[in-house]
């Protein structure tokens, strides 16, 4: 194995693991970093990395472009309160800006309580791992917020696994957790992948490098079924692409699971020993059958048969579940269905099938296996951040309990650690159940166009804050429009660190991000973090001096130090198989799994404690023919978002020339029929309403999509344009989530409907209007909140509003 | 005969672009400009309801076959970059026995 820092000739190349900034989850791609007189050069895969084995996506390989970058933050800054929106940002020292940030944040603590402070947080980022531990061990706030409306990424089926199964996050086997892959023994390929919701070349998920998908198929003739509105790509090398309406998905895996049970492709010894509810699953989903899922769904009765078949003969089988879980009001009870569809194969956690992991999440809680609530106590050798806020002083658990949201919504607060997203939007604007007088982002762009819905709601409710501060890497609408101090955020070939798969909740391996370079007064997330909390409070954050101190403290200790990580670049997680067998997920050792019965609960007494069916169920769609046929005149189309592209991760790289060149506009994919039909041509402008609000995108015109159904990419906005008020980069021009609204959730508070929203479409002249992207005109569509009360009576009774 | 060729199995090209950043930041040709460039053929649908949508990345003049890379032991910077590991080099020869071995969507490259 190479050094992971050796000279060569003038140059210096360093091996790192990379995660954020730049935005990307942890997949830990391997770098080769090549650095003259402290400068990148260039940027390449590294050929040694177990995963990626130096293949490499465009936005590492561009990373000079972003670290670069001329519009690049990289020094402090502040402005003045009333100066919000304009460009009148003035160069300060990280000593001033710590202290106004931490002098403002005693202040509002001491006037109103630390919980009138709040920390956003971005998906996904390093940044993830972070915001918890800004707002509960800087300010002492229980406030962290993800802004998603209905936690719609990751938590609900964090979530959906935590009640089920326990805990960990099932993830494809891909022989990711050996030094030796697909040699490893007993390792085999899975004969059948059902990818479902999930774009895996595209999207980096989580943890799971989605090229190995292609690997498999070429090298072992693995055959996947696809379930999207969308032909993908991937889609044209899979076996069957189920193509269903937009959020009718929890109707056809009911039906999968009908097509199992029926024909009996099951596992009945695993069954028998390691699920609870079997025949309660089998009875429900006799509501479901083929026939009855077709119509709902808009596939063929024949095509769910045979895929189903395809799936339960097949052996070794794996899922790969992706966002559509998540970005759907229904999604609760189709991750109940998938986690169904994983178990009653017996391939669950078993070579080849759907791998479980062990349960650690870097910090935020850390102890061996089993399924752990954000509101449990730890003892002293793994003490969580909550337990060290509270021995510390830093919190009190009075203060823990008032997180804003979570006395209606106990099932999400008693696995994620946050506020509830549309409950917190509503007290920021309502003030209830208390005032919120300051935020800070950490790589959190709420006022954008990647996570919030109804975005508008937010940029007049941040507005109106005492006092605003973001750790970022480049001004975005929501540093502009609200923030008074900003602090410059080094990226992840600039700090070390270390990245883990799935945030530790089921690793391949611990990869090192190792400082290559120093880039202006960039600090690392932690650093920063260390910075303002050694202001707020010393007792605590003087024992760490560096990013080393506080990561073999509170983020590694489970794992190796820092320093031995480094040399060895990545390490392996070797978890074995069958985990279950062998008392490897509870955390009391005992052999089954972390859920009351011991067994994967198929019927779920977690979800009927909060008042959830214990059982799947199908549910239309909120907007739609059938719930809302009053607006389909007006907004005949189905519209789902928020598919990735490669070369940007959500919001960000717009500003990377070799990224934007990719794709320079934003495009909505529609129905050759439909775009003859609307006289619409391939990139032309199109605006596209809901009644929520207009955007404009330029017409992409492919038959991948269906007749009806429309994709609209989200994260566009215009860092090249005015950033000062009212443009804001042309945030309103193209932002899809304009036209969603908050508040449209399940029982337990998840889901949304970036995937099945309805809209209307028209052709505009690209030139001359108000919402043209050369303009700087400003076409923001007002809130219709208002005049459209179709959510107000979503289910549950949302009181602030009636009040 | 030595000459040098790329091996595509364009089946599996994902059009991920990884190959086009990577050769620029080898040859240094600037933002405007490519050794190697993905082209798609566009997604279309066959009377029997399967469907066609290829990617093949095809390598121009400013190609070198990265002899610096290769001499020093190293894959050139499209091969090793790409993610769905479907560019490969070898001499003319050897791609040629891949492309028998394959028998479909393959081609060989010579810029």
């Amino acid at each position: 194995m190479t050094e992971w820092k050796r000279q060569e000739g003038e140059e210096t190349i360093f091996r790192t693991c990379a995660w954020s900034p730049p935005g990307c989850h942890p997949v830990g791609c391997g770098l080769q970093v090549h650095v003259k007189d402290g400068k990148v050069t260039k940027v390449e895969g590294d050929p040694e990395h177990p995963i990626t084995k130096g293949s490499l996506c465009t936005r590492c390989l561009a990373l000079p472009e972003y670290i670069y970058h001329p519009d690049r933050i990289t020094h402090p800054l502040k402005r003045a309160r009333e100066d919000r929106g304009k460009d009148k940002w003035e160069r300060c020292t990280w000593d001033e800006a710590t202290d106004l940030i931490a002098q403002n944040a005693r202040e509002i603590t001491e006037k109103y309580g630390a919980e009138a402070i709040c920390v956003f947080g971005g998906t996904g980022r390093e940044g993830n791992n972070w915001y918890p531990q800004w707002a509960n061990l800087v300010f002492g706030t229980p406030n962290s917020v993800y802004a998603q409306a209905g936690w719609s990424c990751y938590g609900p089926r964090m979530t959906n696994t935590a009640f089920m199964i326990g805990g960990g996050y099932p993830e494809i086997d891909y022989a990711q957790k050996f030094e030796d892959r697909y040699e490893h023994e007993g390792w085999v390929a899975p004969e059948c992948i059902l990818i479902w919701g999930k774009e895996p070349l595209r999207s980096n998920p989580d943890g799971l490098y989605g090229h190995a998908v292609i690997e498999m198929v070429r090298q072992f003739g693995t055959k996947l079924i696809c379930v999207d509105p969308r032909v993908t790509w991937l889609g044209t090398r899979s076996e069957e692409v189920l193509q269903l309406r937009p959020g009718t998905d929890t109707a056809l895996a009911m039906a999968f699971i009908y097509v199992m049970a029926h024909d009996d492709l099951v596992d009945h010894d695993f069954i028998d020993k390691w699920c609870y509810g079997y025949e309660q699953l089998v009875e429900r989903v006799q509501d479901m059958p083929p026939a009855k899922a077709a119509e709902i769904c808009g596939v063929p009765e024949e095509q769910i048969w045979r895929a189903a078949r395809l799936y339960g003969n097949a052996k070794p089988s794996s899922v790969a579940w992706g966002l559509a879980v998540d970005e759907n009001p229904n999604g609760t009870q189709l991750g109940q269905c998938l986690i169904a569809l994983m178990a009653i194969t017996g391939f669950i956690d078993a070579p080849g099938g759907t791998t479980l992991g062990m349960g650690d999440d870097q910090g935020n809680v850390v102890r061996d296996g089993g399924s752990i609530s954000a509101d449990e106590k730890v003892d002293d050798a793994t003490d969580s951040t909550l337990e060290l806020a509270f021995k510390n002083g830093i919190m009190t658990e009075e203060t823990w309990g008032r997180r804003v949201g979570i006395d209606k919504y106990p099932a999400m607060g008693s696995i994620l650690w946050t506020v509830m997203p549309d409950e917190f939007l509503k007290a920021l604007e309502t003030e209830k159940p208390y005032k919120i007088h300051m935020a800070h982002f950490i790589s959190s762009n709420p006022i954008g166009t990647a996570i919030s819905a109804e975005p508008q709601r937010w940029y007049e409710a941040l507005k109106k804050l005492d006092f605003n501060c973001a750790a970022d890497l480049f001004m975005n609408p929501t540093t502009m429009a609200c923030c008074d101090v900003f602090l410059p955020i080094a990226s992840t070939i600039e700090h070390d660190g270390m990245v883990v798969t799935h945030y530790g909740l089921n690793s391949s391996f611990y990869g090192a991000q190792n400082k290559c370079v120093q880039v202006g007064e960039c600090k690392s997330d932690v650093e920063a973090m260390m910075a303002v909390g050694k202001k707020m409070y010393p007792d605590f954050w003087n024992r760490f001096e560096t990013q080393t101190d506080y990561d073999n403290f509170h983020v590694m200790r489970s794992w190796l130090p820092y320093e031995e990580l480094r040399e060895k670049v990545t390490v392996m997680s070797n978890e074995p198989y069958y985990k279950y067998e062998i008392g490897k997920l509870r955390p009391d050792g005992q052999v089954g799994f972390p859920t009351s019965t011991g067994r994967v609960e198929l019927y779920s007494y977690m979800y009927e404690q909060f008042g959830e069916n214990p059982l799947p169920y199908y549910e239309d769609p909120a907007y739609g023919p059938e719930r809302t046929p009053e607006l389909m005149e007006k907004y005949p189309f189905i519209l789902t978002t928020g598919a990735r592209r490669q070369e940007f991760f959500h919001s960000e790289h717009k500003q990377v020339p070799s990224l934007r060149q990719i794709t320079p506009y934003p495009q909505i994919d529609l129905n050759p029929a439909d775009a003859a039909r609307l006289g619409i041509e391939e990139d032309d402008w199109v605006e596209i309403a809901s009644p929520y609000g207009a955007v404009r995108q330029r017409a992409h015109v492919v038959p991948t999509i269906k007749e009806g159904v429309c994709h609209a990419m989200h994260g566009w906005w215009y860092p090249e344009q005015d950033g000062e008020e009212p443009n804001l980069f042309g945030n309103w021009k193209s932002n899809i989530n304009v036209l969603m609204p908050n508040s449209v959730n399940g029982v337990m508070g998840f889901g949304n409907t970036f995937k099945q929203m309805i809209c209307s479409l028209k052709k505009v002249e690209g030139e001359g209007g108000p919402n043209d992207p050369d303009s700087t005109g400003i076409f923001l569509e007002p809130s219709r909140q208002a005049e459209f009360t179709y959510q107000q009576v979503w289910r549950p009774t949302d009181e602030t509003q009636q009040a | 005969m030595t000459q040098k060729a790329l091996y595509i199995d364009y089946e599996f090209c994902s059009g991920c672009h990884s190959c086009e950043v990577a050769c620029r930041n080898e040859i240094e040709c600037g933002i405007d400009d490519w050794g190697i460039k993905v082209l798609e053929d566009k997604p279309r649908q066959h009377a029997d309801g399967t469907w066609h949508w290829d990617y093949i990345a095809l390598p121009g003049e400013l190609c070198d076959m990265c002899e610096a890379r290769t001499a020093a032991g190293k894959l050139p910077a499209c091969v090793q970059s790409c993610q769905a590991k479907c560019l490969e080099i070898g001499t003319i020869e050897e791609c040629a026995a891949k492309l028998a071995a394959k028998g479909k969507k393959a081609a060989i490259l010579v810029p």
